[in-house]
């Protein structure tokens, strides 16, 4: 009966605040732009230039070159994350502190290099760690020979802490934010000195959010092109690069959709696994 | 206690020095007068006199510029209705559109860019006309905006009203004006956000444009990675040192803004 009334206001508010069918655009605009685009990668995956069905691009995947420019392109953005981390907390933590008054400033002062196009940031690296350099001619002026840092895996893994470090801080500072002042009050009542204080209460309490924080760093860096087509010279792979060069080089759809999907699977596997320890966390 | 204040105060101007060594280098090099070194060679400004008179980069700031108005404005509307339908849908329904509307969020720009591309050759092919360029850059960008709307709108609904857009009906509104007069307003906070969130996503995006653009249009990303490609360029040093300026100036007025709003709002 409720049902009835409702779908009845529905049609004579066709724009109202109860009605559902105003969505219905944008759920034709998922179902084109969202669902539309995974199938087609499926289809090129799965079939080869004939059009015929074939699992030949996916167990191309599995030759050691293709599954060793993968597992570098994990290496090196677990690296990332965890060198994040440990660089990260601490300023969250920090900045949680209630000791500063001018917060708002630092805060701010950690924002504004992210309004700076990411792709430059990158290419800024160019102008420190070139041959001739700021930090090479700092090296001259000691009087020690200049070494080459740049199109290195140093250079890369700089620049995939530099540009993601920021995703690291908010996170973690926003759940080191929320815990109430109460708890750590009631810890120290209690006893506790700062060490248990920080590993008993802090640190878990801020797990969930270090786990969306290890989540929003590792993706895109695992996905990551451009800091290592820029910092490593275009010499240098990770599963980023080889899906570009798939598709814009080498002109072989089928593959490059292969790829592409098996780090579509991979990027959502993460996101279940981390989203399942952060609810585990919560509750 | 004095010196863990002290030691943690240092560890901050370390690390925000670390954030903004290569941008003060950028700009400085932006100054360089030499062509091709990352040597400092004496101060000038013909690089930005040279990004002023160049085509290119004129062409490039209309198409970013226009693109992330367009696009912005289109997926705030968009973005806006989903968000009103996908309120109203019962709890299961309303779960599944969320999480496939928030895929795009979660998926990296890359795979983004690449299944976009194959999307648009497939559609070329079965229209049988259509190619890269303005229009897919430009559908691409309300596409991957979209869902940064719907999640900046959706919280507003929490502390809404729903009596006021009755009111209006009662008082006599037809349901076009009241859902102007009285659900908008409520929502505009969440809007503006959403906006402010797609046009800068417009503007800062470089991966999906890689992969969805054409026939030689290039937005501000674009044209800088193909001038990086070459090397280092101190055109892109002045270009950047302008457009770094420019959100930093634009972010500012906004602030400036707000505060006095709230200021005001205060008395």
């Amino acid at each position: 009966m409720r049902k009835t009334k409702f779908s009845e206001a529905n049609n004579s508010l066709s724009i109202g605040l109860k009605s559902k069918k105003i969505a219905i655009p944008y759920l034709i605009w998922i179902l084109i732009f969202t669902i539309l685009p995974i199938f087609l990668l499926m289809q090129y995956a799965f079939t080869n230039n004939q059009g015929n069905f074939t699992f030949a691009n996916i167990e191309r995947f599995f030759n050691p070159l293709y599954l060793g420019i993968m597992w570098h392109s994990i290496r090196m953005a677990t690296m990332a994350t965890v060198i994040c981390f440990f660089l990260g907390y601490p300023i969250a933590y920090i900045l949680s502190q209630k000791a500063y008054k001018d917060k708002t400033i630092l805060l701010f002062l950690f924002v504004v290099p992210m309004w700076m196009n990411f792709l430059v940031r990158t290419y800024a690296w160019l102008f420190i760690l070139g041959f001739n350099g700021v930090l090479n001619n700092i090296l001259r002026f000691f009087g020690f020979e200049p070494i080459r840092l740049l199109f290195t895996d140093g250079a890369v893994l700089l620049g995939l802490v530099y540009t993601f470090l920021p995703f690291m801080i908010f996170p973690i500072y926003s759940s080191l934010q929320k815990i109430d002042e109460r708890i750590i009050e009631a810890a120290r009542d209690l006893g506790s000195n700062r060490l248990q204080l920080f590993f008993r209460i802090i640190f878990p309490l801020s797990l969930p959010g270090i786990a969306s924080a290890l989540t929003m760093v590792f993706m895109p860096a695992v996905a990551t092109f451009l800091i290592s087509n820029i910092l490593g010279g275009g010499q240098y792979f990770l599963i980023g690069n080889l899906i570009e060069q798939q598709f814009l080089t080498v002109g072989n759809r089928h593959f490059g959709s292969a790829l592409a999907l098996i780090m579509f699977a991979l990027i959502i596997l993460c996101n279940v696994i981390f989203s399942y320890l952060s609810k585990e966390e919560k509750e | 206690m004095k010196l863990t204040k002290w030691l943690s105060l240092s560890y901050l101007i370390l690390m925000i020095s670390f954030l903004y060594a290569p941008i003060v280098i950028l700009i400085i090099f932006s100054f360089n007068d030499q062509e091709f070194g990352t040597i400092w060679n004496g101060f000038t400004l013909r690089w930005y006199q040279a990004v002023f008179n160049d085509r290119q980069v004129a062409d490039a700031v209309r198409n970013t510029l226009s693109i992330g108005i367009i696009a912005a404005t289109t997926a705030s509307i968009m973005g806006t209705l989903a968000a009103i339908g996908i309120n109203n849908m019962r709890k299961g329904t309303k779960k599944v559109v969320l999480s496939l509307s928030s895929l795009p969020v979660a998926t990296p720009d890359i795979v983004i860019g690449v299944s976009l591309m194959i999307l648009y050759v497939a559609f070329f092919r079965l229209v049988g006309a259509g190619s890269f360029g303005f229009g897919t850059l430009l559908v691409s960008h309300i596409a991957f905006s979209i869902p940064y709307v719907i999640l900046a709108v959706l919280p507003r609904f929490k502390n809404m009203n729903p009596f006021i857009y009755e009111a209006a009906l009662d008082l006599g509104a037809v349901p076009f004006k009241a859902f102007f007069t009285a659900i908008v307003p409520q929502l505009m906070p969440g809007i503006v956000t959403g906006f402010l969130l797609a046009f800068t996503m417009s503007i800062d995006d470089f991966m999906v444009s890689f992969f969805t653009t054409g026939s030689g249009v290039s937005n501000l990303s674009l044209l800088i990675f193909s001038m990086t490609r070459r090397g280092v360029n101190p055109m892109v040093n002045a270009l950047s040192t302008i457009m770094f300026l420019s959100v930093l100036i634009l972010l500012f007025i906004i602030n400036l803004r707000d505060s006095q709003k709230l200021k005001s709002r205060g008395e």
